[in-house]
């Protein structure tokens, strides 16, 4: 990597890569394959209760893993939304998260989740928040000289509920809008704090924090997500519009999986048995 | 970095080894390089499913992958559903039956998709069909077709396995 810089790709699962380089978008001139690293395919609890996902841990393996409901229920929620059977049994969490595509499921659920990264390059690594690995579009807080190799998600506080939600034209298919919401209430049933992020509306997953802010000590009811929904859709989000869907589709689209997903993270919030 | 590598791996139970470049997309490399043109390429970049193959057991798309990363791995091509072309998979005489395919070119890709998602699955529900089929398209059938294939061949698969255990339950007796 030091030899080659920008000039070098890390290849991974490949899922994303090699469609980019079979249309000759990408011609990197050297190509390092990560598939030999074992070492970096485990999913396991550490000694401080967090779970720990080696970066080139498969999709498919992450759905078979039970434990993740209890750390990341956005994450399995979002697991079957992510393309293909046969695209999950090679795609790795690491690659998806490293390529940072806006409409990717797993770097809004980190965002969601509070989960951080640890990127090393030879000799040192450090551990990077997901709020501050996403810095554009396809464009994260890797120097040209380190890898992302673990992947850090805390155990789901108490009295917390979680919904993800996409709309894409068909199954599969890369969304055209999505959330993964997050609540967590208080002993009496009042919204302690909230996390809204959204996939799919912009270069980068969107935090809408002054939305989620609109949320924090209140009593959850329709006309609070209501409020929540309206300002995520006019505010934080800037839709530039595609061929599928007008920025003014966009906004109604993330107004109404906001209400959605506010309601059920909310009822699930109330029922923590669900994620246990 | 032109230079070939060799690549070494078991192909339907038969070993092979030949010389490729990195770049080379391992459904190239089944195609032109092993002769095995069962394996149908379509769209190239991971949509259409057409390719789809099992390497270690599972179903991947074989235009994602190098043919130099399945150096050392197993792969299982269409040609190798059966020991012999005459002979059809049960799988391919419930596509035949249920009219699962009509100019073809998809097939190979839905059936090795199926392999697995059967092998896990002997009874699965309409809905559980279609969403393993998600990633194959057919612009020919419609699809409905195809459900109903697989339903068939479910459904032989079972009674099959039950007459096996019936067989076995005499034994014991």
């Amino acid at each position: 990597m030091r030899e080659y810089g920008d000039e070098a790709k890390i290849l991974a699962g490949g899922q994303s890569l090699i469609p980019v380089m079979n249309f000759r978008l990408a011609q990197p001139a050297m190509l390092v394959d990560l598939n030999r690293l074992d070492e970096l395919d485990y999913v396991r609890i550490s000694e401080g209760g967090t779970l720990r996902v080696g970066a080139l841990t498969r999709m498919s393996r992450l759905e078979r893993t039970p434990e993740l409901g209890r750390f990341s229920p956005l994450l399995a929620e979002a697991l079957p939304s992510i393309a293909h059977p046969q695209i999950r049994n090679r795609s790795t969490f690491g690659g998806s998260l490293s390529h940072a595509d806006p409409a990717a499921e797993a770097p809004a659920v980190c965002l969601a989740d509070g989960a951080r990264f640890r990127l090393a390059r030879s000799g040192s690594d450090r551990w990077v928040h997901a709020t501050d690995f996403f810095t554009g579009l396809f464009e994260t807080a890797l120097d040209p000289e380190e890898i992302l190799v673990e992947v850090e998600l805390h155990p789901l506080p108490q009295r917390t509920g979680t919904s993800f939600q996409e709309i894409a034209r068909r199954h599969g298919d890369y969304a055209m809008a999505g959330i993964a919401a997050s609540v967590t209430l208080d002993a009496a049933g009042t919204i302690e704090s909230a996390r809204l992020v959204y996939l799919s509306v912009g270069d980068i997953p969107v935090d809408a924090q002054v939305a989620a802010a609109l949320l924090t000590g209140e009593v959850p009811s329709a006309g609070l997500f209501e409020a929540a929904a309206e300002e995520a859709a006019q505010r934080a989000i800037e839709p530039a519009g595609t061929i599928h869907a007008t920025p003014e589709f966009t906004r109604h689209l993330v107004g109404v999986l906001t209400r959605r997903a506010l309601t059920t993270a909310v009822e699930r919030a109330r029922r923590p048995s669900d994620h246990e | 970095m032109s230079d070939g590598y060799r690549v070494t791996l078991r192909v339907n139970g038969a070993e092979h080894s030949a010389e490729t470049e990195p770049r080379t997309l391992l459904s190239d490399f089944l195609r032109h390089d092993l002769g095995l043109t069962g394996t149908h390429v379509g769209c190239e970049h991971g949509v259409c499913g057409a390719c789809t193959i099992l390497m270690d057991g599972e179903a991947v798309r074989s235009c994602l992958v190098l043919a130099v990363q399945a150096d050392g791995h197993e792969l299982t091509t269409v040609e190798g559903l059966t020991p012999d072309v005459e002979q059809l998979h049960p799988l391919q005489e419930a596509f035949q039956e249920a009219h699962g395919l009509q100019c073809g070119f998809c097939t190979p890709g839905f059936l090795m998709t199926l392999i697995p998602f059967l092998e896990e699955n002997s009874d699965p529900t309409e809905e559980e069909i279609r969403s393993a089929l998600s990633g194959n398209l057919c612009r020919c059938t419609g699809y409905q077709h195809i459900v109903d294939a697989v339903q068939l061949a479910a459904e032989r698969g079972r009674s099959d396995s039950a007459a096996a255990s019936e067989v076995e339950d005499g034994a014991d007796h």
